[in-house]
């Protein structure tokens, strides 16, 4: 029986990935490109060579830890709308211990930069969480506001210490904190993919096994589910509500450093949000808040990005159209609802006609 | 033509790894009341939700007025003319009565809602037949007897003729129950047909004519209520003959477990709940708490518990002082406790049973191993106590959600006693529950009291408590009123002492 709840589950976002891809479709003929060669020139964007396979890896990294970040929130019943802000927050930190102790040899300076990320990540999300569970504010409205304050307190740090003359942007962090590796890169031809990748897929296995393996994990998926029953049996609701928004924070947090390590190994001033920890609820969504469903959807979210660009310059097709794509399958899945309702009568239909011959 | 208004004809509906209806038949006559009784987990509500649209038979046909009809959701049922009050109420708490009763259907003029218009009706049908209610009054702020006739309003604002009502009896106080079978006879006599679901059997034989009886998913077959007597009717539903009387032997109470010393709590308007409380419950002895509803049970149970802070008094367990401690610390020092809301406080809905059978005892041996949870011995664990307390669900990973109502009760129940407390609450323990259910639990809680532990009973029902308890206290208004033997007492005696009637002791 369980096979048949999956089967449901799995159906449910792949009929909404075809309907946002269809609607992609319509809009694309509505402005007078042709979906099928636009749709043609994304995949082959995709795999046309390893360099192109790795540069969609690195847009789908950061995806993976995002999506990771808003699902565990989730699951202990918390909306964290946050990640953003702490992705911010532990890039900056990132950033700073990354550019400081560069006398530090690769194998502390590295991992220090990334643990610094994930604390930093983790102290902004265990702050809402903090307030949640102290004062009852809603998390909700707090990680909003913290992600304004940690966009434009990123900025000042950066700004104030760590400007390199001349641009915008930080210093280039020291080459013993970054997690590009010469194997890693070689691998896809000069792409941007590094230790990122990896740091994302132990998150994806943390993630699983805190939620499904351990005791924290059952004390936070029970509080999630029924906050009543697990302070009946003895849980301490708050403190797992601080538990959980700083371990969604730590990831949000490590998403924040495959930027500044990895990708552009420095931190620009940023005029506004990367929009990364808002897809990371897209991704969180579609992907059911299972750590296999989060892998895919970012891989898919993070495909369409990259893909995107060669729909842009083979076909012309402007990059709004492929956000158009990307919104109208969050909208397919979100609005499962109502597509179940669509699908129910015909179902019950087929069903009576059957009990009726 | 028949002279049916609702005939379920041969009606099979399968979930996965069960067949929860098989084969059944059910027809209802107009003007009729006619109940349908089963064991928990017979199929009851499955039917009924059935009928009302909500899950699609897997065979079998449905006809309403002698016509075939496919009935696929619940607004075609409410065209139909049927309507249907559920067991766990719909309603939105901070609206309106008025509000709640025309919603999905309102009363327009210009586009607008015309709020007065809609005031007009409610009353009107409240009037008709004997409904009372506010209609101003919010949801959250009415009894669950009023919430119950606001739902009952509903069904007939939509036009229904043909009422199902799914345990409906289940969280209402005794009095509130004689109200409601009078509004049933009223709405019947007014050319509306009823079907009952009960456990109650004295119920059924009050008000009902006709009774479907089904076991395990199957339909036995109806009879009518002048043929029937409680334990024909008990004997067709468990497939067995089930006693109505408690056998015990005489309590031998020991040392005090529990104490309560001037225990008092205040609500948030600063008003006394509980005032001054003290008393003591044995080792080896049932102590029932007998009050109307609201009477400050929930918050009794809440301050043993740890739930709640108490404003003023002591609470000991063995002599160790457990006020104002965490629920964790409680439950360690030796409290098990089954809650009155088992929805609310007893389960997680969505985990599956495996985990709800060790909601409080995860994280210690066997089960936690240096942070991580055994699954292997959980599962053993869970395993163990569905089969020695006859919890009927398909396997032991389904989730809570999907056992039926008394299944779920069975299950927090073994959880509970297998936690081996010194002291056992059950809040309001068989509410829902089959005659054979109530049965093994009331015999259970004995059981606990010949181990000499001690259990603290708290019932709005006064048969349970009677049965039941070795020795029974009457609170009212948050204070203990009284202390009665159930051997010296009877049940009205105690009605009066529960409606606030101090007993005078002769001598
Ligand atoms: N949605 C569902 N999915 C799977 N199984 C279900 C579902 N609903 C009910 N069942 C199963 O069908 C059986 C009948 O359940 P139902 O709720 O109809 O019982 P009931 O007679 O109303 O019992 P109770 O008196 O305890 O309320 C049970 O074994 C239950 O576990
Ligand atoms: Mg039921």
């Amino acid at each position: 029986m369980n096979k048949i709840f999956a089967k449901q589950s799995i159906v449910v976002p792949i009929v909404s990935i075809f309907l946002g891809l269809m609607f992609g479709a319509i809009v694309m003929l509505a402005g007078g490109y042709n979906p099928i060669t636009a749709y043609n020139a994304l995949v082959s964007e995709i795999f046309s060579s390893r360099y192109n396979i790795g540069e969609t890896i690195a847009n789908i990294t950061p995806l993976i830890l995002t999506g990771l970040a808003v699902a565990f929130a989730f699951r202990t019943g918390l909306f964290n709308i946050g990640v953003e802000g702490q992705l911010i927050v532990g890039m900056t930190a990132a950033t700073i211990v990354g550019i400081e102790f560069g006398y530090l040899p690769w194998f502390v300076h590295m991992p220090l930069s990334v643990i610094a990320a994930a604390l930093a990540g983790g102290l902004w999300g265990g702050l809402a969480g903090y307030l949640k569970a102290s004062r009852g504010v809603n998390e909700v409205i707090t990680t909003i506001m913290l992600n304004f304050i940690a966009l434009y307190l990123g900025n000042y740090l950066i700004k104030a210490f760590y400007l390199e003359p001349g641009t915008a942007r930080s210093y280039k962090i020291e080459d013993s904190a970054s997690l590009r590796t010469d194997w890693m890169t070689n691998l896809f031809d000069g792409a941007r993919v590094d230790l990122g990748l990896i740091i994302a897929l132990i998150a994806v296995i943390a993630f699983y096994i805190i939620l499904w393996k351990t005791k924290q994990g059952f004390e936070l998926r029970a509080v999630g589910l029924n906050h009543h029953a697990a302070k009946n049996a003895g849980i301490n609701v708050n403190s797992n509500v601080v538990k959980a928004m700083f371990i969604s924070g730590m990831l949000a947090g490590l998403a924040g450093a495959t930027r500044s390590l990895g990708l552009f190994d420095a931190q620009t001033i940023a005029a506004a949000y990367t929009g990364l920890g808002f897809d990371g609820i897209a991704v969180a969504l579609l992907g059911g808040n299972g750590a296999i469903g989060i892998v895919l959807a970012a891989t898919l979210f993070g495909s369409l990005k990259f893909g995107g660009g060669g729909m842009n310059y083979v076909e012309g097709v402007p990059n709004e159209i492929i956000n158009v794509v990307i919104a109208s399958v969050i909208f397919f899945v979100a609005a499962n609802g109502i597509f179940k309702l669509i699908i129910k009568p015909f179902k019950a239909k087929r069903k009576q006609k059957g009990a009726a011959s | 033509m028949s002279n049916y208004v609702v005939e379920m004809l041969n009606i099979t509906k399968k979930f996965p790894g069960i067949v929860a209806n098989d084969n059944i038949n059910l027809k209802l006559k107009k003007g009729e009341i006619h109940a349908l009784l089963g064991e928990n987990g017979a199929g009851k509500s499955t039917l009924m939700n059935i009928l009302f649209g909500l899950y699609q038979p897997t065979e079998g046909e449905i006809r309403i007025n002698g016509k075939k009809e496919i009935i696929n959701n619940a607004n075609r049922a409410i065209e139909l003319g049927i309507g249907m009050v559920h067991q766990h109420f719909k309603l939105v708490e901070p609206f309106t009565v008025t509000e709640n009763i025309i919603l999905g259907s309102e009363p327009t003029t210009g586009g607008s809602i015309n709020y007065k218009k809609a005031v007009k009706q409610v009353e009107e049908i409240s009037n008709q037949y004997g409904l009372q209610v506010d209609p101003h009054a919010k949801i959250e702020n009415i009894s669950v007897g009023m919430q119950q006739r606001v739902e009952i309003i509903k069904t007939l604002y939509r036009g229904a003729d043909i009422l199902i009502f799914d345990e409906p009896t289940a969280v209402l106080t005794p009095q509130e129950i004689d109200e409601l079978l009078d509004i049933m006879r009223n709405l019947v006599a007014q050319g509306k047909s009823i079907i009952l679901i009960t456990h109650k059997l004295k119920e059924i034989m009050a008000i009902c004519d006709m009774v479907t009886i089904i076991r395990r998913g199957k339909g036995i077959g109806s009879i009518a209520t002048k043929d029937a007597s409680p334990e024909i009717l008990a004997e067709k539903m468990v497939g067995r003959q089930v006693s109505f009387e408690r056998e015990k032997e005489k309590a031998q109470p020991k040392g005090p477990i529990l104490k309560l010393n001037n225990v008092s709590m205040k609500n948030e308007k600063n008003v006394n709940v509980l005032n001054n409380i003290s008393f003591e419950v044995k080792a080896g002895e049932v102590l029932g708490i007998a009050g109307v509803d609201g009477n400050g049970q929930s918050e009794l149970i809440q301050a043993i518990s740890g739930l709640r802070k108490i404003n003023g008094g002591q609470i000991t367990i063995n002599n160790h002082d457990i006020t104002n401690k965490n629920p964790r610390k409680i439950a360690e020092s030796g409290v098990a406790h089954i809650p009155e809301d088992r929805h609310k406080h007893g389960l997680v809905l969505d985990f599956m049973m495996t985990e709800n059978m060790v909601l409080k005892s995860y994280y210690k041996k066997p089960f936690n191993k240096n942070g991580f949870l055994d699954y292997k011995a959980v599962d053993e664990y869970a395993k163990k106590l569905i089969e020695q307390f006859d919890v009927r669900t398909p396997t032991i990973y389904d989730k809570a959600r999907s056992l039926s109502g008394g299944n779920q009760q069975k299950g927090i129940i073994a959880r509970e006693i297998n936690l081996q407390p010194e002291l056992l609450i059950a809040a309001q323990p068989t509410r829902g529950l089959d005659v054979g259910a109530i049965e093994f639990i009331h015999s259970q809680l004995i059981e606990e009291r010949n181990k000499d532990k001690a259990v603290l009973l708290i019932s709005y029902e006064l048969e349970e408590i009677l049965q039941v308890s070795d020795r029974i206290l009457v609170i009212y208004e948050g204070q203990i009123i009284g202390e009665v033997y159930p051997e010296e007492t009877n049940d009205k005696e105690l009605g009066l002492m529960m409606a606030g009637k101090k007993l005078t002791k002769e001598g």
